[in-house]
Order: C-alpha cells, then sequence, then structure tokens
C-alpha cells in the first residue's frame, strides 16, 4: 500500500510494507464494523414520540458478553500484529547481515556528512571519501552504518528504505541497509535540530555497481571537497573544545 | 464526616464576599465556579493564541515564502518557535485548564452535592500561580531571540544549550512556564481528590457518583503520580541551561536521553489526563440526550482504571529509533498494543448505550457523538505507530501528527463544545442558540476532517514534520502534495471562521437566551437540583440527599423518564 505513495529502494522495506499492510486490514474491519454499528444506532434509535428507552444497565452476564466477545477477538488481532511485529523488528534493527561495505554518517547543524569507504571497502583508510549532504550507495550491497552527531540530535531518516534513526551527541549508534533499487532520493532529517532543521536535506544515490566504481574513481581521496571538510571538522572541534572549556 | 467540616470552612468565606466588588468577587473569589470561570476563559484565550500560531504556520506550508496575512514573512526561527509553542500551549494552556481545572472546578462540588471545594484557598492559588504561567509563557515571546523553537518535547542538548537553540532567553522561560503550570495542576489535583472523597452529598455511594467525577478524579491521580520525573527533569534542565551543569551533557559525562525518559514518563500518561475528563464530559452528556443508563457503568470505571495503570507502562513507544536499546521496543510494543483493550472496551460500552435509547440531537449530542467517531479514528492509528515495525518508518512523519491531532481535537476542542453546550444552561442561567449551535458544529467537524484528513496521506508518503518549507526536498515539492497541504491549510481557516458563531451564541446568549431553569435537560445528576447559574453555596433550598445512581433514565418503576438522585423513592433501585 505504501509503494503507491512512495517507492521502496531497500531489502526490508517489503516487510514494513507488509506490517502495515496486515495492520490496515485489521484495523480496517475493526474500524468500519464499529463505525457501522455506531452509525446504525444513532439512527434507529433517533427519538420517536412512540418509543420510550430501554431500561438496560450493561451489567448482566449476557449484557457484558456484548463487551467481552469483540475484545478477546481485538486482543487476538493484537497478538497477530504483535509477532509480525516482532519479526519486522529482529530483522530490520537487531539482527544485522554480514557487512559487504561501510558508510560512517555524522550530523550536525545543519548538514549530514557521509564518510564512503572508498575502493577499499573499509573505513578510516587514505581512501576514505567524505562528502556533505551526498551519500552514493551501492545497490544490492549490504551496509553498516555508524552513526554520530557532533552537536545536537538528529534523526537520519531515508524514507524510500523505510529506515529512520536518531543520532546523539556521545554515542555511535550502528545499523545496517541493503538498497535493491537504482534511483536518487531525499534524506531527511528527522529530529527538531534547531533554526535550519527545516533545510537540512540531503541526497541518497543508488548506483549500479559500475556506475558506483565510476564516482569512486572520480572523486578521489585529495580532492578539495574533502580537505575541505577535514579542514572544517578540525574548526568545528577546536571550537567545541573552547565552548566546553569557557561553559 | 467531612462534609461538614468544609461546609463551614467555605461559609466563612461567602459571609465575606456577599459584598464585595468585581475585584474581590471575579478575580480573588474562593468560590469554585468563579475559578472553573477563570480556568475556562483563560483557556479559551490561550486556545485562539495556540490557533492563531496554527494558522500563520499552516499558511507557510500551503504558501511557501509568501507573506501571511496579520503576522507577514515567517522566518525558519519564527517556524520553530510557532509550532513549539502550538503544541504547548494547546496541551497545557488549553486542554489541562479547560478539561480538568474549568470542568474540575465547576463539576465537582455541584455534582457530588457540596458548597465548594475542601481547600477553597489552594484553589485560589492554583488559578494565580496558573495565570502566571500563562503571563510567563507569553512573555518568552517577546524576549531577545524570541520564543523556543525547538519543539515541545524539548530535547536536550538542543534545549539545553543557547548555542545549539539561539533563544537564550526563551528556552529558560518556556520551562519556567511549563513547571510553573504543572505546579498549579497539583494544587488542583489535591483539591479534586480531596473533595470527591470527602465531601459528597450524604447518600452518595462511591458508584452513585458521575462518571465524570469519577474521570477527573483519577486524570488527577494519573497527573498527580507521573510528573515527579518531569519537575525532576524540569530542574535539571533549567540548572543546565542557566548554571552550566551538565545533566544532559554527553561531552560532559551526562546523558541526553535521560530527558527524553523522564518527559515520556510524564508524556504518556499526560494524554490519558486530559482524555480521561473529556470521555467523563460524553458519557454524561450521552446519557442524558439517549435517555439511557450508562452501559456498564463499573465495566467503564475499571477499564479507566487498567488504562491508568497501563499508561504508565508505555513511554517509551516514543523512544523506538531514539537510540534506546533495540531490545526493549518487544516489551513497549506489547505493552502499547495492549492499551487498545481497555480503550476498545470504554468506546464499546459506549456506543452500547445508545442501544435502545430515544436520542435527541441537541448540539451537545451532535458533539458527544462526533467525539465519539472522530476518536476512534485517533484510537485505531495509534496501532500503526505503536507496533514499532511500522513506527520506523512512521515515525515523527505527519502520519504521527495526524494521528495525535486525531486524538486531541476530539479531546481538548469537541470535549469542550460537548461541555459546554451542555452546562451553559447551568453555568449562566440561559440557553444557547440550537440553530446557531448546529451550524457551529458542521462547520467544524467537516472542516478539522478536511485538516487531518490529507495529513495521514502525506505522512504515509513520508512528509516529516517540524520543517518549514517542503520545497527544499525534491521528493516532498511535488503539486501532488503540495495541493493536499493547501487544502488542509484551507480547511483551517474555514475551521477558524465557523468559530466565530460559536463566539456570537455565547456573549448574546449570556444576555438574550432563553432562561433555562434548573433543569432544562430533564438530566438526574446534583447539579441540576441547584438554581441555574447556582448561587455561591449552591444548594440555597438545603443540601441534596442521594437516593440513587446517576444515570436512571427510563425506568421501568417509573412514568416520568428520568429519576433524579435526589428525589426520594419507595424503591432504590439495586445498582445491579
Amino acid at each position: 500500500m505504501l509503494e503507491k505513495l512512495l517507492p521502496a529502494a531497500s531489502t526490508y522495506a517489503k516487510d514494513i510494507d507488509g506490517l502495515f499492510d496486515l495492520i490496515t486490514y485489521l484495523v480496517g474491519f475493526w474500524f468500519i464494523l464499529a463505525m457501522g454499528v455506531f452509525f446504525y444506532l444513532v439512527f434507529r434509535y433517533r427519538r420517536k414520540p412512540s418509543e420510550k428507552a430501554q431500561y438496560i444497565t450493561g451489567e448482566t452476564h449476557k449484557q457484558k458478553l456484548a463487551i467481552e466477545v469483540p475484545h478477546y477477538l481485538i486482543l487476538l488481532c493484537d497478538i497477530a500484529i504483535l509477532v509480525l511485529t516482532f519479526i519486522v523488528w529482529h530483522h530490520v534493527k537487531i539482527e544485522k547481515p554480514p557487512a559487504e561495505d561501510e558508510v560512517r554518517i555524522v550530523g550536525q547543524q545543519w548538514a549530514w556528512t557521509f564518510y564512503h569507504s572508498g575502493a577499499d571497502g573499509l573505513l578510516g583508510t587514505d581512501d576514505d571519501i567524505a562528502k556533505v549532504n551526498e551519500l552514493h550507495v551501492k545497490k544490492d550491497t549490504v551496509y553498516h552504518y555508524k552513526l554520530e552527531s557532533r552537536d545536537v540530535m538528529h534523526s537520519f531518516s531515508v524514507p524510500v528504505f523505510r529506515l529512520k534513526q536518531d543520532t546523539i551527541p556521545g554515542r555511535i549508534i550502528e545499523g545496517w541497509f541493503e538498497p535493491n533499487k537504482t534511483g536518487e532520493w531525499d534524506i531527511q532529517c528527522a529530529e527538531m535540530c534547531g533554526v535550519a532543521h527545516g533545510i537540512m536535506a540531503a541526497r541518497i544515490f543508488i548506483e549500479t555497481e559500475e556506475e558506483h566504481a565510476a564516482w569512486i574513481a572520480a572523486n578521489s581521496p585529495n580532492s578539495a571537497d574533502t580537505s575541505m571538510i577535514a579542514k572544517n571538522e578540525t574548526v568545528l572541534e577546536t571550537q567545541a573544545q573552547e565552548d566546553r572549556s569557557n561553559g | 464526616m467531612a462534609e461538614v467540616a468544609t461546609a463551614d470552612v467555605s461559609h466563612d468565606d461567602h459571609h465575606h464576599e456577599h459584598e464585595q466588588t468585581f475585584w474581590s468577587k471575579y478575580v480573588f473569589s474562593t468560590d469554585h465556579k468563579i475559578i472553573g470561570f477563570q480556568y475556562l476563559f483563560t483557556g479559551i484565550a490561550m486556545a485562539i493564541i495556540g490557533g492563531y500560531f496554527a494558522y500563520v504556520f499552516r499558511m507557510q506550508l500551503a504558501f511557501p515564502g509568501s507573506s501571511v496575512p496579520f503576522f507577514g514573512i515567517v522566518s525558519p526561527s519564527a517556524y520553530n518557535s510557532l509550532v513549539t509553542n502550538h503544541g504547548t500551549i494547546m496541551i497545557f494552556w488549553v486542554a489541562m485548564p479547560v478539561l480538568i481545572a474549568a470542568m474540575g472546578n465547576f463539576l465537582i462540588p455541584l455534582m457530588i452535592g457540596c458548597d465548594d471545594m475542601v481547600f477553597p484557598r489552594v484553589n485560589r492559588l492554583s488559578y494565580q500561580i496558573f495565570l502566571l504561567s500563562a503571563i510567563v509563557l507569553i512573555a518568552s515571546f517577546f524576549v531577545p531571540g524570541g520564543g523556543f523553537g525547538g519543539a515541545w518535547t524539548a530535547y536536550p542538548p538542543l534545549s539545553a544549550l543557547a548555542k545549539y537553540n539561539a533563544t537564550p532567553f526563551g528556552a529558560p522561560m518556556w520551562l519556567i512556564a511549563v513547571a510553573l503550570e504543572i505546579v498549579a495542576f497539583l494544587l488542583g489535583g489535591i483539591n479534586f481528590i480531596t473533595t470527591a472523597m470527602n465531601a459528597r452529598a450524604k447518600g452518595m455511594r462511591m458508584y452513585d457518583i458521575p462518571i465524570v467525577v469519577w474521570m477527573i478524579v483519577i486524570a488527577s491521580m494519573l497527573f498527580m503520580a507521573s510528573v515527579g520525573p518531569l519537575v525532576a527533569g524540569a530542574v535539571m534542565l533549567l540548572f543546565d541551561q542557566t548554571l552550566g551543569t551538565t545533566f544532559f551533557d554527553a561531552s560532559a559525562g551526562g546523558d541526553p536521553v535521560l530527558w527524553q525518559h523522564l518527559f515520556w514518563f510524564f508524556g504518556h500518561p499526560e494524554v490519558y489526563v486530559v482524555l480521561l475528563p473529556a470521555m467523563g464530559i460524553v458519557a454524561e452528556v450521552m446519557c442524558t440526550f439517549a435517555r439511557k443508563k450508562l452501559f456498564g457503568y463499573k465495566l467503564i470505571l475499571y477499564a479507566t482504571v487498567g488504562l491508568g495503570i497501563l499508561s504508565f507502562f508505555v513511554w517509551a513507544h516514543h523512544q523506538f529509533i531514539s537510540g534506546v536499546d533495540p531490545r526493549a521496543a518487544y516489551l513497549f510494543t506489547t505493552t502499547t498494543l495492549l492499551i487498545s483493550i481497555p480503550v476498545a472496551i470504554m468506546l464499546f460500552a459506549y456506543i452500547a448505550t445508545l442501544y435502545g435509547g430515544s436520542i435527541q440531537f441537541t448540539t451537545a449530542m451532535l458533539f458527544a457523538l462526533s467525539f465519539l467517531a472522530e476518536f476512534l479514528i485517533g484510537g485505531v492509528t495509534g496501532i500503526w505507530l505503536g507496533s514499532s515495525g511500522t513506527d520506523i518508518y512512521l515515525h515523527d512523519t505527519y502520519f504521527v501528527l495526524a494521528h495525535f491531532h486525531y486524538t486531541f481535537f476530539p479531546i481538548a476542542i469537541i470535549g469542550t463544545f460537548t461541555a459546554i453546550y451542555y452546562w451553559y444552561p447551568k453555568m449562566f442561567g440561559r440557553m444557547m442558540n440550537e440553530t446557531w449551535g448546529k451550524i457551529h458544529f458542521w462547520g467544524t467537524i467537516i472542516a478539522f476532517n478536511g485538516i487531518f484528513l490529507p495529513l495521514f496521506f502525506l505522512g504515509a508518503a513520508g512528509q516529516h514534520r517540524r520543517i518549514y518549507n517542503y520545497q527544499n526536498f525534491p521528493d516532498l515539492a511535488g503539486d501532488n502534495m503540495q495541493d493536499l497541504r493547501v487544502f488542509a491549510t484551507i480547511s483551517l481557516v474555514i475551521m477558524l471562521l465557523f468559530q466565530i458563531p460559536f463566539v456570537i451564541n455565547f456573549i448574546v446568549s449570556l444576555k438574550r437566551g432563553k432562561k433555562a431553569g434548573k433543569n432544562p435537560w430533564k438530566a438526574n445528576t446534583l447539579e441540576w437540583v441547584a438554581p441555574s447559574p447556582p448561587p455561591h453555596g449552591n444548594f440555597p433550598d438545603g443540601m441534596p440527599e442521594v437516593y440513587r445512581g446517576p444515570y436512571e433514565f427510563a425506568h421501568p418503576d417509573r412514568e416520568d423518564d428520568y429519576w433524579p438522585q435526589n428525589e426520594p423513592g419507595n424503591q432504590k433501585p439495586a445498582n445491579k
């Protein structure tokens, strides 16, 4: 159902969409039933001069059944939703398939910096490619991400992946995703992070193997962009240290 | 019993107050009804401010960058501040004062048949602190840097340090205002619980108490039990802001996530704190206008208590993706989905109350019925969010926003209108105009759905909250989505315009409305025994005695289709 509104571009997007559909069917059934009964009763028992209202306490056993039976049925629906929720949650947020590539994501007021692993597929080496507000990933590759924040809470949200994870200053949060559709989409910050939160926009580029290799080749580690970020980072860290010693 | 003692206290007061000036009668009164009106009118004034804020930021979303009539250009920081304070005002300065404080003050003594609150001066102090809190909040919009813009949840480190939030005065003032408001409601809550437990009319047993009084009492208990952690958190955050402590600063060993736990431990029960009084109001109105006994009084009461207890164990469903241990989601998803059980029991019992009734569609009844229909939408959409799996995607989108407006709008706005249309004759002694009431009803309800139904679709399409201009996001800037935003904004403007008939009706009816008499709706509860409006002391013809439950409509042993609680009768109908 969600795919009609927004494409799904990660392997677990279909699991989340499936859970969404299950909830829609179960909840939709109860909602329509309750609304139907409600409007029927409102119409049927509208005031008529000839009819006096009935005296019903709702406290005899038989009357209580009218409430009890549906509530057991709702409990059953709850359990069905819970079981699928646990499976989906375990798959998306707890159990990580082995990494094929890595990316380090750093949020700050008000930009995302993405450290791509480069040609060797490892972070923290010389060929890492840092990009501001641009995340380039390869289709059909399991990525592990490491999420950090330089200042306040942000939230790394990629709607086409159905993925969202808050960042917390002082912690590194790990997770995974596997893109399975090429294209270019929004990355949003989903947690209020200050004045320019509304323009903290980034883009994700999901590329085929050849495109991605070409992109890596074109963005050599010593390009101007990267060194600017390194400089920027030093400035920010000095700033943060000064703030700490002042404040 | 205690009511004798309390009666003495407040009788002392009104001996003085009979010959008093406007100031001492309406401003420094200890009369529970006057204090109720003070809360009501302050709440309505704050609702106008909150509604104006909503108008400004919705206009910005529909027509980004253009000058909003009666405001001007909306800057990003102004947008954040408007959104933050809209939420804060509507929860803390509208829903709480109107539903709990105004209705609790006005209704509890009248409905349990006593002459005033047991602590009238504490009651007055409660309102004064509340008024001060509102003044501090409004003042915070005009200080250098402007009002706080870090969302009503105020997550640190953004809320803790001025270098992050750019509101060096707005942020602490916002926090002080919230803390003062909490103090006011703690004082009020003590009063409601003590009065309802100790000062009931002779003969009123526990199960003869009208359900709305129970609901306000249980809500006050929930509030008092949940608010402690928030107060502690607020003090810590205020120290972080002003004294340079580091409770929430990770770089100095603090933990920013701690605030989220403290906030939501309060924040989730808070939903039920405002829901319960509204449910109570709706029950009273439904029984009166369906001429029906409430279906399963005890069942509803026990479900409410169960709901209250469960509400303390669900808070982390606001934090599924906030970086807490992901395994916690198993527990909190389970408790959250279990909450559907007591809520479903209550809603089913309400719907069952209509069965076999004789329904009169007064304006109050229309609002009460629409509460059920709209709240049902709000309730069921919570399942998508309570399930941690789908919450990964829907968290912080407009789906959440639409969901909680479908709960809070019925609670705070529809609940309030239900109460005003129903108790207006008792409050002011005159009837409101029904035709204008119905115009107000349909204009409000249809426009309300026009605002928030489109937002479910925007949210499901991945649109996040608190973003002042979606044109910066290519996936969200399309014409289809912008059309929905414009539709929602136009609906909002229409809804606001439809409040004008209400205001005029309210004011004109004060003078020109038909005289109400004591019991215009032929209802059973004790407030309808008192004159309209009730004088100081409430029951000039002697304190009422109670012989039966509050909802003995259409009883087979009686010709009239209602049976007031205070009317002596040969048979005391069993409550079972």
